[in-house]
């Protein structure tokens, strides 16, 4: 099992390229460039929000209200740039958007630190009362119309080319957008004292206390983090989709951590990469998006997510199944 | 309840005071809620509907119960209930012949209700097979079957919902018995049947031995394989019975329905003092919690909230009972700590 | 006379106005091996957490390289050189040897950003200062629990460390591990560094210890040099009564039934061919290195690892043991590794406790628990076993110590179990405690039960069971009777080395 975890990138990967291989066969537009970059598109939202998750779960917790910190910074930035008539620079908007990110994220880790309660059970809370709160003390309708920086940004694209279908192919920005934000992240596990404070955390609080870590400061700064980074989802998924909705993406949060599970971080902690959470959250977006490439209703979507969680869950869990059957090894 | 009191086996006596303060805490719901709704809230009319809504509730958060005092979680009882629900609807409505005499209609009623437990057990199996066996954890376990269940909801029924259900079947929903709401009767009948087998069969034992220390427990021979699968079963078949009443009610089935039901019903089990990490949790709490909720529930539809305010206050609501029993907990830890201190000292 | 190390005089620690420590005083000179004795709750913790900086002392200085304190921290003391190695070692399971080793000097420095390279070199130079070889990039948790030891020991030598505290080092250490472990403490000792060994195992404390001191109910009892006790003095001082372990002896007929009956017993990749008899009143140990197959057989035999081949034989009936449930019913019980009281649900009540293992036997004609059966039950064992409880209902950890292990005892007594199979009953256990858990199973036998014992604790074996079985690489190799003296077992079991 251990073996299979050290290569968990590598299987993945490998899981990713055996699954394009056999929707290209079957449909070969998938490997048109215009999809390609249309999947690299919508890996953006998940992806970001993912980089969020891989950091609550390498920290031992389940955070779910993210989605829900995504639509209220998404909403009201919306609301407030529309009734302002804002047309400053777009870094502005995502400022904004993520500035709200992080003190919704502020409150998150206040109860949780505070408290010391388990994240799942605050944010099932948190969850429910930020998109009540939008829903009830701000709006319900939808905005159509953006601000003129987000509509902007919204058209900002690389490789633009003209298919022979007359389709035009285009790398949006916001990828790049989510791979500087990846690398950030990375950077931050890796070569921060916080980040292998976060690291720590997850392996054993105790030891994270004794060492002279200060685990409040751990924690505030992940569910900023988090915070941040879904406040920056909710604001290109906004512009993605032209407008701001009070509905939209809360419902989503299984879809995200079965793609940081798929990464191979750990519910329990300790574990998990960046690289490993973006091959997750492509492998995820290519199985969704090829659905209909393979001629499968929409409506197979749901049922395949759970599904592909259970699988990528039990498989690493397979040998302890069988270690109850047959004897363990001795240890020497 | 008398099985609950006659035993020479009780749970540590810290554990009542939570009872204790569950009941103040509904009591100042009630009363606040009828000051605010003056001469709305306490009538017969408010009293019947809330007795018609909450039994759903109460069903899920009952399996919910049962699944935490072993020491997991089960968040698939929404799909649960949704899945095996819109199966019964399939049979009742689409299979049902044309111009059926009330004896076909009795008989596809009755198919109907089976196969829906029958798919609450087989989910139930799966949900226990792959926490007790696969040792995954089953917080990713039913959030991963909540999906499949209401992912395969979905694709029987395409998005759309399954109404017009027979007429007879409606009563179990709609219907009143000595002036009684149906859905209270069958709510009141499980709560004791949950009682009674947790209470004073070996299952029921045996999960709050797994819950309050697994590893001792297997040791001390319990099977706790076989105690987990049936505590997941008897969770789904729980959902399952909410699941029939909900379309009956509404007289519809749909695959997304009760969505928000997840977060009430682990509400209803923090708010009845149920142990997050498992070992405790008593039947009375939950049924007097969720019936709590109702109140605040219905005090609020009078005052116009709409849904939204409702999940917001939800939630709010959630992190203040977490944090109120954090701090009443720590209190308790605190004077414990200095009686463990001053017996032995280091 | 050299300048003392540490320094405390007369500290008194008070919990709620109950002394923990009352009058304590303590000189540690460098380079000094110390040994720290007592029972549990004596107050070698709180002793020890006062000199850390965890507890703030009532009363009483506490001096460290001649500087006085009067509120001490953490972090003064470890500025001061102190280091406590706790015993679960506070390593990160899931980190690398370089980064456990070296992140407490990253945090110190104050550094926002982590050097690896930096971080590497410190890992290594702390390594080699204790002349060991642990590749740094592999992750704790796959090391050994000497390894993790060796690497929190190389970890507290980085802070220019003067006194490491070790609580309790040796706990899960083989035999051999100890040596290397003594042979790292003796290092320390030529540059300088002191030692201070908390421990009960008293041939560890007389073999390694220079000075020793014995703290009893939070007062210091005893001290001086090593040389001038053994095990009898000091465990009197520890537990201030005078305790003779006497042998166990049993008196076998021969021409009776055996209680249990082992044919060739076989688990694939675990052990194979074990065959022993165990007579009602016996109590046979079962010995051998980590890894021989001995935790293997008790599982087997309790029927959590089924066996492949032979047979079991209980009363001269065949038996098939393939899960826990049929060993239970078939009368045979199991107390895993660690304490005796393992076993217990400490927040569940004396009574859950009790009847744990018969709820599939107190059931009415509607298969419903039978309350009244129960309590009776209950009652009739608090009373035979005189556990010291008011109600039945308190939860366990109300309850001291010697009356949790009476509660375990009236769970197997309860269930009606005759063959009792105890993985390491002592690891971990003062002496006081130890003695009355002896004390218990010698009872039990003289009341028809068989025992047997797996340990590694050879005083523990020899003096309590009357036949040894020294098992290897998954087999019995030998077996001792009636007179054999310790010696002989220990100097075996060191050759298969």
């Amino acid at each position: 099992m251990r073996k299979l975890l050290k290569t968990h990138e590598s299987y993945i990967a490998v899981i990713l390229i055996v699954f394009s291989l056999i929707v290209g066969i079957i449909n070969p537009k998938f490997f048109s460039i215009g999809n390609l970059f249309g999947l690299l598109k919508s890996t953006v939202v998940t992806g970001i929000f993912a980089l969020g998750v891989l950091l609550v779960l390498i920290s031992g917790e389940i955070d779910i209200s993210f989605p829900a910190i995504g639509v209220v910074s998404m909403y009201i930035t919306g609301t407030v740039f529309e009734a302002i008539d804002f047309s400053g620079p777009t870094i502005l908007a995502f400022l904004f958007s993520g500035g709200i990110g992080v003190l919704l994220g502020l409150i998150n880790a206040a109860v949780i630190s505070t408290f010391r309660l388990p994240t799942l059970i605050v944010s099932l809370g948190t969850l429910s009362a930020y998109s009540g709160f939008v829903l009830t003390f701000i709006d319900t309708r939808i905005i159509n119309r953006l601000s003129e920086p987000v509509v902007v940004y919204s058209k900002l694209a690389f490789f633009r080319r003209t298919m022979e279908s007359g389709q035009i192919a285009e790398l949006h920005f916001s990828f790049f957008v989510y791979l500087a934000l990846a690398a950030l992240t990375a950077l931050i596990l890796r070569y921060t004292i916080i980040g292998r404070g976060v690291y720590a955390l997850g392996g054993d609080r105790q030891a994270t206390k004794r060492a002279g870590f200060s685990i409040k400061k751990i924690e505030y700064f992940i569910y900023c983090y988090v915070g941040l980074l879904a406040g920056l989802a909710g604001i290109i998924h906004s512009a993605h989709v032209r407008n701001a909705n009070p509905f939209d993406l809360v419902g989503g949060e299984l879809n995200v951590i079965a793609a940081t599970v798929l990464g191979g971080a750990i519910i329990g902690g300790g574990r998990g990469t960046v690289h490993g959470t973006l091959l997750g959250v492509m492998l995820i977006t290519v199985i969704n998006n090829s659905l209909i490439l393979m001629g499968i209703p929409s409506y197979w979507q749901r049922f395949t997510t759970g599904f592909v969680l259970l699988i990528a869950v039990a498989i690493p869990q397979i040998g302890s199944v069988k270690s109850i059957r047959t004897p363990r090894r001795v240890r020497s | 309840m008398k099985i609950l009191s006659n035993s020479p086996i009780k749970l540590p006596k810290t554990k009542d005071n939570n009872l204790n303060r569950l009941i103040i805490i509904s009591i100042v719901i009630f009363v606040l809620m009828a000051i605010l709704n003056p001469g709305k809230f306490i009538t017969m009319r408010n009293f019947r509907s809330m007795s018609y809504s909450f039994p759903e509730l109460g069903l899920l958060s009952l399996g919910l119960t049962i699944c935490m005092i072993t020491g997991g979680i089960d968040l698939s009882i929404v799909g649960t209930a949704n899945l095996t629900s819109i199966l019964a609807a399939k049979l009742m409505v689409e299979a049902m012949p044309e111009n059926p005499t009330s004896a076909i209609i009795a008989l596809y009623i009755f198919l109907a209700v089976g196969v829906a437990f029958i798919f609450g057990i087989i989910a139930g199996l799966i949900n226990g097979y792959l926490v007790s066996t696969f040792h995954i954890h089953p917080v990713l376990v039913t959030l991963g079957t909540w999906q499949v269940f209401s992912g395969i909801a979905i694709i029987i029924t395409r998005g759309y919902a399954i109404p017009n259900l027979p007429k007879p079947f409606l009563f179990v929903g709609n219907g009143r018995f000595l002036g009684l709401a149906m859905p209270l009767y069958i709510f009141l009948a499980l709560a004791i049947v949950v009682a009674v087998l947790l209470r004073k069969t070996q299952f029921g034992r045996s999960i709050y031995f797994i819950g309050t220390n697994a590893t001792a427990a297997r040791f001390a021979g319990i099977r706790v394989r076989k105690m987990l699968m049936r505590a997941y079963v008897s969770s789904a078949l729980l959902a399952s019975t909410a699941g029939l009443l909900m379309i009956s009610r509404t007289n519809q089935a749909k695959a997304d329905y009760g969505r928000s039901y997840i977060l009430q019903a682990v509400l209803v089990n923090l708010l009845a003092g149920v142990n997050w990490h498992g070992g405790f949790g008593r039947v009375i709490g939950v049924a007097i919690a969720v019936v709590t909720l109702q109140f605040l529930s219905s005090g609020f539809n009078m005052l116009r909230f709409n849904n939204f305010a409702r999940d917001f206050t939800w939630g709010v609501f959630l992190i203040s009972i977490m944090i109120f029993n954090h701090l009443m907990n720590e209190r308790k830890n605190r004077l414990e700590a200095d009686i463990a201190g001053a017996k032995s000292v280091e | 006379m050299i300048a003392p190390l540490v320094e405390v005089k007369n500290i008194h620690k008070r919990f709620s106005g109950v002394y923990a420590l009352s009058d304590v005083s303590l000189s540690i000179a460098p380079g000094e091996i110390r040994c720290l004795a007592g029972e549990n709750g004596c107050g070698k913790s709180s002793l020890i957490k006062t000199i850390a900086g965890v507890y703030q002392p009532d009363e009483g200085q506490i001096i460290l390289n001649g500087q006085m304190y009067d509120n001490l921290r953490p972090i003064d003391a470890i500025h001061e050189g102190i280091q406590v190695i706790y015993q679960d070692f506070s390593l990160f399971p899931n980190l690398t040897v370089a980064e456990n080793l070296a992140i407490n000097s990253q945090l110190e420095q104050g550094r926002k950003l982590v050097n690896w390279a930096d971080m590497e070199r410190t890992a290594q130079s702390a390594l080699a200062h204790i002349k060991v070889d642990i590749p740094l990039r592999s992750r704790v948790e796959t090391l050994s629990v000497a390894n993790r030891q060796l690497v929190a020991i190389a970890r507290a030598l980085l802070h220019n460390a003067k006194l490491v505290i070790m609580d309790e080092p040796t706990t899960a250490l083989t035999h051999n591990e100890v040596d290397s472990l003594f042979e790292v403490i003796s290092e320390l000792k030529s540059e300088g560094i002191a030692t201070l060994f908390v421990s009960h195992k008293l041939r560890e404390v007389l073999d390694i210890s220079e000075k020793l001191t014995i703290l009893r109910n939070g007062r210091k009892v005893s001290e001086g040099e090593t040389n001038e006790y053994d095990e009898a003095s000091i465990t009197y001082h520890m537990t201030g009564r005078h305790i003779s372990g006497n042998q166990f002896t049993f008196d076998a007929t021969d021409d009776e039934i055996p209680l249990l009956s082992v044919d060739k017993l076989g688990r694939e990749g675990a052990f194979e061919n074990v065959s022993f008899n165990l007579s009602s009143g016996e109590i046979i140990g079962i010995t051998g290195l980590l890894g021989s197959g001995r935790t293997e057989v008790a599982l087997t035999l309790f029927g959590i690892h089924p066996a492949n081949s032979g047979r079991m034989l209980i009363d001269g009936r065949e038996v098939l043991i393939d899960s826990v449930d049929a060993a239970l019913k078939a009368g045979i019980a199991y107390v895993p590794e660690d304490r005796l009281i393992e076993g217990l649900f400490l927040e569940r009540s004396i009574g859950d406790n009790i009847i744990v293992s018969i709820l599939d036997r107190i059931k009415d004609r509607m298969k419903f628990i039978d309350f009244k059966k129960a309590s009776s039950i209950i009652e009739t064992w608090i009373d035979t076993l005189k556990i010291a409880t008011p109600n039945s209902e308190n939860p366990a950890q109300s309850l001291s110590g010697g009356n949790q292990q009476r509660v375990v005892l009236a769970k197997w007594l309860a269930a009606e179990s005759r063959i009792f199979i105890l993985n390491g009953p002592t690891v971990g256990v003062d002496v006081g405690s130890k003695l009355e858990i002896h004390t218990r199973l010698r009872e039990l036998a003289s009341n028809g039960a068989g025992i047997i014992i797996m340990s590694d604790d050879m005083p523990e074996v020899v003096q309590n069971c009357n036949r040894v079985f020294v098992m290897h690489k998954g087999q019995i190799i030998r077996e001792y009777k009636d007179d054999f003296v310790e010696d002989q077992l220990i100097s075996e079991i060191e050759n298969l080395k």
